[in-house]
């Protein structure tokens, strides 16, 4: 059943292209949109089986000689993110519809973006972990060609490739966590990883296991120090910006860590890294939003800032902060893709998102300001009990109050956090003010934009409508998807979960001063925003990951061009050397490691004078057409050669052999004798004695490589020989008595008919080469 | 016997990578020569030599020479009779074309 699930969206992506060419009136997008509407229902439909604590799964083989599986199985968590990927899904599309005209190319674009839904289910759905690695790069790839949708913008471009690389190389080190693990466990199944995690904890690759995996983590949900690919991103079309990098697609590494909890959570390892990376980023992510001056920008960071506050949730790892995470993911979700489709719809309706040209727009398009008061507010945390936000927001400043890790530089730590998690939050709170009150009030400065504004068409406003229709109705009514989405994702998270309920008042406590105090002070600030805004220009940018980002790119291209430069010399003489030596050196070394060689002198044919003697001759005349200056001196030792050959194969009873041997041998040495006569004289070669020495060693080296091997060859049989069935089956079979005949024009007819092809070719080839002579060029 | 003959196909092929390594395109051309016919000798060698009749069928003989080997280089003579003459008709033009037979002369364009 999953299997059909995650292959919809990618058998949408090929048919959409079809169903595009011949309907070109209608948008393309309203063919896409039933995709992940009928898949959201469907996800809807099997709540109630989850909520009886069951899960669903569905396994086919895929790869069983390596123990990879298409079997995907759907808990809570995977079922928060998959409602997450279809419903945001939907909208986006939804939006999309009216964001982009006609005249786009909308086929990729929708391509791309089904590539991306199919892989992003595949990533939540997966319980064999190469497969989830599998979907993971997919979606890497697919973000990719939506961030370079526009690609013949040098940004797009830049913007694009940096992703690329930051996550693929963050998904590389994961790849090699996944791999260490399944090592470790003995299989390839989550659930059964989870299931052994004891052998995982104990094992010595504890620690390079949970690194790596967070690398993947971290590079693919923008965190500390991987972050700067984010707002790089924000070159894609907006419908992209709110569903990859703002809902989804980001949180795969969200997810990832979340999947893995139960085997890493509550080591103090985890608790530093997962806490301390997503604290920084928080922090980090909120000041430097409040610098920027395009709203896709400050969203960016904002992104970034509130993906570094789920992470510091998950770190702690309590029943109460994993219930904050998983309820700040679907926030996040809503006000974040709202405030992203409106910022889309500014930039539509004005032509411009740099908000130092914006302001008072709150008069030309009421709608989407109100909606993107109620964003931001909710994301700010502003508290009022129509804010899902404030919500989740409360329980992380709760979490950070009732930390466990009470002991060593873990319990220092955690002193610390509610002093950070309050900083992080004045500074949300101060961008989500900047971001609405930039936008919407003030005066308005119409001169400087490009058109003038009025307020979106219906079909833009449904989606963000619907998203803050959420944000209102969770607030009010935060119990709403507790019991039915949020417990379930947080017994996979944690296996085992006391029921919280959601409210809005608690009293006077702890958290609520923490929050009032964010008000106050982000009011304070964002009121002097102005002032002291020049402060960030103080920073010396030389520590910016952005520079060192670059500095490694730029690195890596010079070093891989000189290296090539290095032995792409152009000499054909060099390229074979190196091959050469390549081949001596690995086959000698594996027949040394692996003991290949045998030498066995019981099963040979008896040495005969006549054939030594032939064999000496041929062995003489090989070694002197190095020396030959004379054309047809050359020619006669390499016919002697030949000739020896086939007097060889009537020795060693092959007669069909001798005859072609001597036919062949005859009308080489004829068209030697015919080419030599138009070709230069052969000339003593004019190489230094050490180039001399080189040649000779590799020659030597290779020919003596070519004896062991053939010497082992004959002394270990490890096999019975297949010959026997064709002496036996020649006649019965082929009704031949010549045994070798049979075999090519019957056993083997195809290799025949493909020699005879090669022979073919050849003769074209030298027909056109002969042909085409005197006109100069060889394109007729 | 056997060993004698890996020995002489392993100095045929010495001889062949030797001739390839060098500079003039004629030179190159006998080194592919005498590279296939040690590659042939080799292949015979890895089955075994005189045992057995001819492999042709005749009443009453119970024994022959393996014929499996001499089926593959059936095949390997004639396509390597086929390059053989390739390359060296491709010679021929080279040298026509460029008037010169010399490799490191022959480069190839910069904007390769």
């Amino acid at each position: 059943m999953l299997h059909i699930y995650i292959l919809l969206p990618f058998l949408a992506a090929l048919l959409i292209g079809l169903a595009a060419k011949k309907v070109d009136r209608i948008h393309t997008g309203w063919f896409v949109l039933p995709v992940p509407a009928v898949l959201f229902i469907l996800f809807i439909s099997k709540l109630p089986i989850l909520a009886e604590g069951k899960i669903v799964q569905s396994i086919a083989n895929w790869i069983p000689s390596l123990d990879i599986q298409l079997s995907f199985y759907l808990d809570g968590l995977s079922m928060l993110f998959s409602l997450l990927i279809t419903g945001i899904g939907s909208l986006v599309v939804l939006y999309s519809i009216f964001y982009l005209s006609k005249k786009e190319q909308l086929v990729h674009f929708y391509v791309y973006l089904l590539l991306f839904m199919g892989s992003m289910l595949g990533v939540v759905l997966s319980d064999n972990v190469f497969v989830l690695y599998t979907f993971w790069e997919f979606t890497s790839i697919s973000s990719f060609l939506l961030i370079g949708f526009w690609f013949y913008r040098e940004r797009s471009t830049y913007g694009a490739q940096k992703s690329m690389l930051v996550t693929v190389f963050g998904g590389l080190a994961m790849l090699g966590a996944l791999i260490l693990l399944s090592i470790t466990a003995e299989t390839n199944s989550i659930r059964e990883m989870i299931a052994n995690r004891s052998d995982i904890m104990e094992s010595d690759l504890f620690i390079p296991i949970l690194l790596l995996l967070l690398i993947g983590a971290f590079t693919k949900s923008a965190q500390f120090p991987f972050h700067s690919w984010l707002p790089d991103a924000m070159e894609a079309p907006t419908p992209v910006s709110a569903y990859l990098h703002s809902a989804t697609m980001v949180k795969a590494g969200i997810y990832l860590v979340a999947r893995f909890s139960l085997i890493f959570s509550g080591t103090d390892v985890f608790f530093i890294i997962v806490s301390g990376v997503g604290l920084i980023t928080l922090c980090l992510g909120s000041i430097l939003a409040s610098r920027q001056t395009d709203l896709k920008g400050i969203l960016a960071y904002s992104t970034i800032s509130q993906l570094g506050m789920i992470m510091t949730m998950l770190g702690f790892g309590t029943g109460i902060a994993t219930l904050a995470a998983i309820f700040h993911i679907f926030n996040h979700a809503t006000f974040k893709g709202s405030l992203f489709m409106i910022a889309g719809i500014v930039d539509h309706e004005t032509g411009t998102r740099d908000i130092r040209r914006l302001g008072g727009l709150y008069t030309f398009m009421p709608i989407s300001a109100t909606l993107a008061f109620f964003g931001a507010f909710s994301m700010a945390g502003i508290p009022l009990p129509i804010f899902n936000g404030f919500l989740s927001k409360e329980m992380f400043f709760d979490s950070s109050l009732k930390l466990e890790q009470t002991s060593g530089f873990a319990g220092t730590f955690a002193e610390w956090i509610p002093l950070l998690a309050v900083i992080g939050s004045i500074f949300t709170f101060v961008y989500s003010m900047y971001l609405v009150f930039g936008t919407f009030t003030g005066k308005a400065k119409l001169d400087q934009l490009e058109k003038k504004p009025h307020e979106a068409p219906i079909g833009m406003l449904i989606s963000p409508i619907i998203l803050i229709g959420f944000v209102v109705l969770i607030g009010l009514l935060p119990n709403l998807i507790n019991e039915s989405i949020l417990a379930p994702a947080v017994v996979s998270v944690t296996g085992d979960y006391a029921q919280i309920h959601l409210k809005f008042w608690h009293g006077l406590n702890g958290p609520l001063y923490m929050s009032l105090i964010v008000v106050a002070i982000g009011t304070i600030l964002a009121l002097t925003l102005k002032r002291w805004q020049p402060i960030y220009n103080r920073v010396p940018g030389k520590f910016s990951t952005d520079r060192i980002y670059q500095s490694i790119v730029n690195g890596l291209l010079s070093f891989s061009s000189k290296f090539t430069k290095f032995y792409m010399t152009g000499s054909l003489r060099l390229y074979t050397s190196i091959i050469l030596v390549f081949l001596v050196l690995a086959t000698s070394i594996f027949i040394y490691v692996t003991d290949g060689f045998k030498i066995a002198f019981d099963d040979l044919a008896p040495v005969t004078w006549p054939e030594v003697l032939v064999g000496f001759v041929m062995a003489v005349a090989a070694i002197a057409t190095i020396w030959m200056t004379q054309r047809i001196a050359a020619i006669i030792v390499i016919g002697v050669v030949g000739y020896g050959l086939s007097l060889l194969f009537v020795f060693f009873r092959a007669p069909d052999l001798a005859l072609t041997q001597l036919i062949v041998e005859t009308i080489t040495v004829a068209l030697f004798l015919l080419c030599f006569a138009h070709l230069p004289k052969l000339k003593k070669s004019d190489k230094k004695p050490s180039e001399k020495l080189v040649d000779f060693v590799i020659a030597a080296s290779t020919g003596a490589l070519l004896t062991i091997v053939a010497i082992s060859a004959h002394s270990s049989k490890f096999f019975e020989s297949i010959s026997k069935y064709f002496v036996d089956n020649s006649y019965k079979l082929g009704g031949g008595d010549n045994i070798v005949n049979v075999i090519l024009v019957d056993f083997r007819g195809l290799d025949t008919l493909f020699e005879i092809a090669v022979l073919g070719l050849a003769a074209l080839g030298i027909y056109a080469m002969i042909k085409y002579r005197d006109k100069g060029d060889m394109n007729p | 016997m056997e060993i004698l003959m890996s020995i002489l196909a392993g100095t045929l092929f010495a001889a062949g990578v030797y001739l390839i390594l060098q500079k003039q395109l004629l030179k190159i051309v006998l080194g592919t020569a005498l590279l296939s016919h040690g590659a042939h000798l080799f292949i015979l060698t890895m089955g075994k030599l005189n045992r057995g009749k001819p492999p042709i069928l005749i009443e009453g003989v119970k024994n022959y020479t393996d014929p499996l080997p001499q089926a593959l280089i059936l095949t390997s003579i004639v396509i390597s009779f086929g390059v053989t003459s390739f390359l060296l008709v491709l010679a021929y033009r080279t040298y026509q074309s460029n008037k010169t037979d010399m490799m490191d002369q022959l480069r190839g364009t910069d904007d390769e």
